[in-house]
Formats: C-alpha cells, structure tokens, sequence
C-alpha cells in the first residue's frame, strides 16, 4: 500500500511539474507534429526536376524533339544550355545543375539506327547500331540522382518518331507488395515513430534523475523512506502516456497528411508501442544514474539517438550495412520496434511471428532497470 | 543515566587527499539542542551528511537513535527529519503540493495526510501562501515551509544545517522560538550555524575547524572556562595599536569594534590590564576594561591562529 502512495507521489509531482514546465509539455506535441511534416515532405527518394544543363552540338529540329521528351518525364529540368562540354562540366562542379545531356552532333543519325526502333533487337556487337542517341554527365557523388537519371537510361523514344517501340521482354517479372506506388513517405511515418519516441523518451527520462541532484532535491528525497525502484517507475508512467500521446499524433496525422495505411491490429500496435517505450525509458533511467548534469545527460542522449536514427533501418536498409555495424543496430532497441511497427502497420503481420525482437526488448527492459536501480544509491558518496 | 541520541567515535571522512572531518567524537543528549558552530567548510555539513546516513564515513563508528550507520540508514528514515542547507523542496510547486507530496512519500494519505498538511500551515503560518509557488517566496518563508516538511512525519531527530543563513533576524528569532517548541515537546535537535547568537541559545555546543572538534560543552561553561581575558580599550589610533599588541605571544588576538579594541589575553598573564599598561603603544589617557567574554571570543581563542 504505502509502495502504491509513494508511485503514486511521485507520478502526481511529475504530472504536477509537466503541467507547468510549459516549454517541455509544448515540445511533447510539437516535436512529432514538426518532425513529421518535415520529414513526411521533405525525404522523398523518388527524385523529380533534377536541375540539367545542355550540350545542343547538332542544333536540330530532332535534338529539341528529344530533349523535350526527356523533359516530359519530369524527372529533369532544363535549367541551362552550354556551347561544349568544358562549360557544362564547370557547372557540375560548382553544383549548378546537376547532370548534363550530351547531344552528339550526329544524333539523327544514331537514332534512325537506334535499337528502340527497329522490331528486332540488333547484336550488340555491331557499333554502329549499339551507340546510344546522347550522353548523360552525372554528378554521381549523389546515389540518389545517379540512380534517378539511371533510370532514364532505357527510357521509351515512342514518341520520336512515329513507330512501334522494340520492348524487350524483363527477365523478371516483379511484384511490389504494401507499397505499390512505391512511395517513400509510407515507410518514412512508422520508423519516424521509433526515432521520434526514441528521441524524446530518452530525452525526458534522462534528465529525470539528474535534475533532482541539479535543483538540490536529491538531498531531500534520499533522506525519505522512499525506495529507488518506486521513484523509478513512479518518474515512468507519466511519460508512458506522453509516447502514446506521440504515436498517436504520427499515426493519425501520417494517415490522415499522408495516406499512410494503418493495416494491422490496434491493440498489437498499443503493445509493442508500449514494450519499446519502456525500453526506452529504462535507458533513459540508466543515463540518468550515469550523467552528473542535465547537460551530460543531453550528450549521451545524441549518442544513442544518431545511431538510432542512421543504424536502425529507418533511412538505410539494414541489410545494405557492414556487419558491425549490423551488430550495434541489433543492440539498440529502435532497430527491433522498426521491424515490429513497420510490420504491425505496413504488413499486417501477428506480432507474434515477430517473437525474437519482442523478447529483445524485454529483455533489455529487465537488463535496463536492473542496472539503472543498482547505479542508483540513496547516498550521496 | 543519561540518553544519547547521536553517539560517533573517532568519525573521518576524506575526500581525496582533503581530512573534511578528522577524528570527530561526538554524544549527543536526549531532547537537547546542540549545535555545530564553525566557519564555512569546516565540516558542518559533511558531519551531518554522515550522522543521517547520507555519506558512507571513511573510518569511524556511528549510531543514531541506536541504529548503526551507513548499515542500517533506511531504518533511520522515518525517524528522522532534515532540513537541508539548500532549499530542497520543489521550486515549481505550490506550498500546500510540496507539503502533500512528502506526506505521501511518509505514507500519510486521505483524512490524515490532510489533516497533518492543515496542522502544519497553520503552526507554520503558511496559509496565505498556500497557493504560491515555492520558489517564489521569501527566505524565511520557504525556511518555514523546509521545516514544516521536516517535521511532517514527527522525528524523533533532527537535523538542521544553517537552517537560518538566508533569513531575517525577525524571522530568526521567531523560528528559534518554533525549535524551543519542538525540544520542548521531546525532539533532539542538532543544528549546524556560522552564527554567535544562534550558537549562544545551543544547550550544547561544539565548535569546528577544519574538521576538528576544538571545544564543546554549554555555551555558558565555554565562556568562562575559556583560558583568556577579554580587554576593551578605548584609544584614538587604534589600527597603531592593535598592530603592536598581536606581535605580543601573550596576546590571543585583537579585534577593532568602533572605537574600542577588543584584546583577548592568554591566561597566563596573571594581572591583564597591568600586563597592557606596560605596553608603550597604550597611552596615559586610554582606558582599559574587562568585560564579559562573547561566544566570538571562545571561538577565536579555541581555533587560534586568528591573530589579526
């Protein structure tokens, strides 16, 4: 009973000093809410209006045909037209455009014995017949452009001239499962639930326990009965609401701005929401017994949270990365709650096929507030 | 026989190559008020950090209220109160939510809680400003609010350190008066001060320097045992002369108030004010009187080397 009173103390006092930290009670709704627009508009690996320049060496009625319908992709933007090709690679270099279409002078030519007219495909020996229409300059330093002008590559010249393209039948035939449109943002809101809770989960509780030794209170409260483990959860609930405060505000409005789809079942998604809050949390607690000032509390918090944000799977495929690296993701409890929450969400998956990330964060939960309640001792010392 | 409520032996805390307190015994009476006076860093609060358990001492034995300390620490809790040097209550709640929130963490709640909270505001006159945030008040309010909380859960101990160094001497004397009170309703209080007049109403008192103890006993009994005479002279260059008199071995310090100088002289000078006439810095015309030593002066003569 008195263990009850005593959570129950330090809840309300929590709640109580929420209330009127206003700045913090703001930032808990305005950092998903800012978060999310911006990344929901601003990360888009579907690149569109890639600044071009042009390299017209043949000045024909054909080679304004074509650029024309290299602009109607919108994939590029004519931003400049150059007199050679030493001009338009300065541009590259000073990053005014970032690829440039060549045009060779004799393009008619190459394209009257382009492949993509003829019916049959033509060897690819012969020279005369393999040489491609122009050329692309690129500024490969960005994968992302390189692989959007990539694409261009073997773009259809239908409209050239009036003939039947030559299609060549793919050697695969590929299907895209839960996000056909291949948009970037349905993938982007659910991992942003991980880094967003990271974020702040372990911003809040980090500082929890420093800031009383800042403000002088720890003095006071190590000298009441009050046991470490009871200020501990006591300090936890209230933020427990917070996150799902958070993964409501990024669900309902990444649904609502951005057609994320919300496939799996609620409830699966409540607790596992609820496992990696408290995972996170309990790191926070470690932190805090480990910072001497809110400041050090702050440092090591971006030490987890940029791993978290660039380890995790949220921007970069978790497979794509070298094997130690794939080890301190496996460590961090985003990685697992991305796998979890991109599967509740996109693919409705029963989370408990997921078993072995649920088992990680738990144990990473017990782990957690094992270590943080024997780092924290009622002693000053 | 009498009832100690604090007993330490030989207590030693270091910190780093730093003695904070070296070798401090200390018997603390039942229902007395006893206080620590000395300087700052001479040890007050490290000392009272150790006898609540809250520093682990790095030799030495401690019981309070027959509870062995660093062992047994968390029994000690509820027995006693302890009124921080630093506010430490919570600046960003109200008087009536700090006070509600210790009474929980002491597992009062309901009727009782309330009813404890009432009993509190109204002793400590703290009603008015029941709504007012903590941090906003004055010191001697939140000084009222510090022990209120303190005393919340009825200790048989406690533990004030410099309850009153930001405070008004009004509001001084006033919580002074709530402290006889709560001796007088059998709680033992120790009190740490920098203060002479707050040590002079101690029934006991120790004096620290540099983490020794250097006297102890009833503030009355430290005056008049203290080893030394106090001279008053009233003279017109007094700076002159009280250069040349603290060259004197036999001379334990001397200390300009207004226009008089206040000369303590060592006991072994049998004849005090004979002993000053010969000096050629006194004049025909000065005069020269004995008065009654202060608690100052039993603390400049038991810490020494304070010639100046």
């Amino acid at each position: 009973m008195t263990v009850l009173i005593r959570i129950g103390a330090i809840f309300v006092k929590e709640l109580l000093q929420l209330k009127r930290d206003r700045m913090t009670f703001g930032m808990m709704v305005m950092i998903p809410l800012i978060q999310l627009l911006l990344f929901g508009y601003a990360i888009n690996t579907n690149v569109r209006h890639i600044p071009i320049g042009v390299v017209d060496a043949s000045q024909t009625a054909l080679s304004r045909v074509l650029l024309q319908t290299v602009t109607a992709t919108q994939v590029v933007e004519v931003k400049a037209h150059y007199q050679n090709s030493q001009e338009a690679e300065t541009a590259l270099a000073s990053a005014q455009v970032r690829a440039v279409l060549f045009i060779p002078k004799d393009v008619s030519q190459r394209l009257v014995r382009h492949q993509t007219l003829g019916m049959a495909a033509p060897a690819s020996t012969n020279e005369e017949t393999s040489r491609p229409v122009a050329q692309w300059l690129v500024d490969g330093s960005d994968t992302i452009v390189a692989g959007a002008i990539k694409g261009l590559r073997n773009m259809p010249l239908v409209e050239l001239i009036d003939k039947p393209a030559n299609r060549n039948t793919p050697t695969f035939e590929v299907t895209l499962l839960y996000n056909p449109e291949q948009r970037t943002v349905v993938n982007i809101v659910p991992g942003l639930v991980a880094v967003i809770l990271t974020m702040t989960m372990i911003m809040f509780t980090s500082a929890a326990i420093v800031r009383e030794r800042e403000r002088g209170n720890m003095e006071m409260l190590i000298t009441t009965p009050i046991r470490p483990i009871e200020l501990m959860i006591g300090k936890i609930i209230p933020y427990i609401f917070v996150g799902l405060v958070q993964v409501t505000i990024i669900l309902g409005l990444g649904h609502w701005l951005f057609s994320v789809p919300l496939n799996g079942s609620l409830l699966q998604l409540a607790a596992a929401t609820m496992l990696f809050i408290t995972a996170s949390l309990t790191l926070g607690l470690v932190i805090s017994t480990l910072a001497k000032s809110q400041l050090q509390s702050m440092q090591m918090t971006i030490f987890v949270l940029l791993p978290s944000i660039l380890l995790s799977g949220f921007m970069f495929p978790y497979e794509g990365m070298p094997l130690v690296a794939q080890y301190i993701a496996e460590a961090l409890p985003a990685t697992h709650f991305m796998r979890l929450i991109r599967g509740v969400v996109l693919r409705e998956v029963n989370i408990i096929e997921m078993s072995y990330d649920l088992y990680w964060l738990s144990a990473f939960i017990v782990l957690g507030l094992i270590v943080a309640s024997a780092r924290f001792k009622k002693r000053l010392d | 026989m009498t009832e100690y409520v604090i007993q330490a032996n030989n207590l030693c805390r270091n910190f780093a190559d730093v003695k904070a307190i070296n070798g401090l015994d200390l018997a603390v009476e039942k229902g007395k008020i006893y206080g620590f006076l000395g300087p700052n860093g001479c040890g007050k609060t490290t000392a009272i950090r150790m006898l609540t358990g809250l520093l682990a001492p790095t030799s030495g034995d401690i019981s309070v209220l027959g509870l062995s300390l660093p062992k047994d620490a968390e029994k000690l809790r509820t027995r006693i109160g302890y009124m921080t040097q630093k506010f430490s209550l919570y600046d960003d709640l109200t008087v009536e939510e700090n006070l509600q929130f210790i009474a929980n963490i002491y597992g009062l709640y309901g009727k009782r809680k309330q009813q404890r909270v009432e009993e509190l505001l109204s002793l400590y006159k703290l009603q008015a400003t029941r709504q007012q945030l903590a941090g906003s008040m004055s010191g001697g309010q939140r000084q009222r609010l510090s022990l209120s909380a303190a005393t919340l859960h009825r200790p048989d101990l406690l533990f004030l350190d410099e309850p009153t160094s930001a405070v008004d001497p009004q509001n001084r004397r006033e919580f002074w008066e709530q402290l006889f009170d709560l001796s007088e309703q059998g709680v033992s209080i120790l009190v740490s001060t920098h203060y002479m007049d707050e040590a002079e109403r101690c029934h006991q008192l120790a004096i620290l320097e540099k983490g020794v103890k250097r006297a102890e006993g009833g503030p009355q009994d430290l005056m008049s045992n203290m080893g030394a005479t106090v001279v008053e002279i009233a003279s017109e260059h007094l700076r002159q002369l009280k250069q040349q008199l603290i060259k004197l071995p036999e001379i334990i310090s001397a200390a300009q108030l207004g226009a008089r100088l206040r000369v303590l002289v060592n006991d072994s000078v049998n004849e005090p004010i004979a002993f000053l006439r010969q000096q050629n810095a006194i004049q025909q015309r000065d005069t020269l009187t004995i008065v009654r030593p202060s608690l100052e002066d039993v603390f400049v003569t038991s810490t020494g080397e304070h010639k100046q």
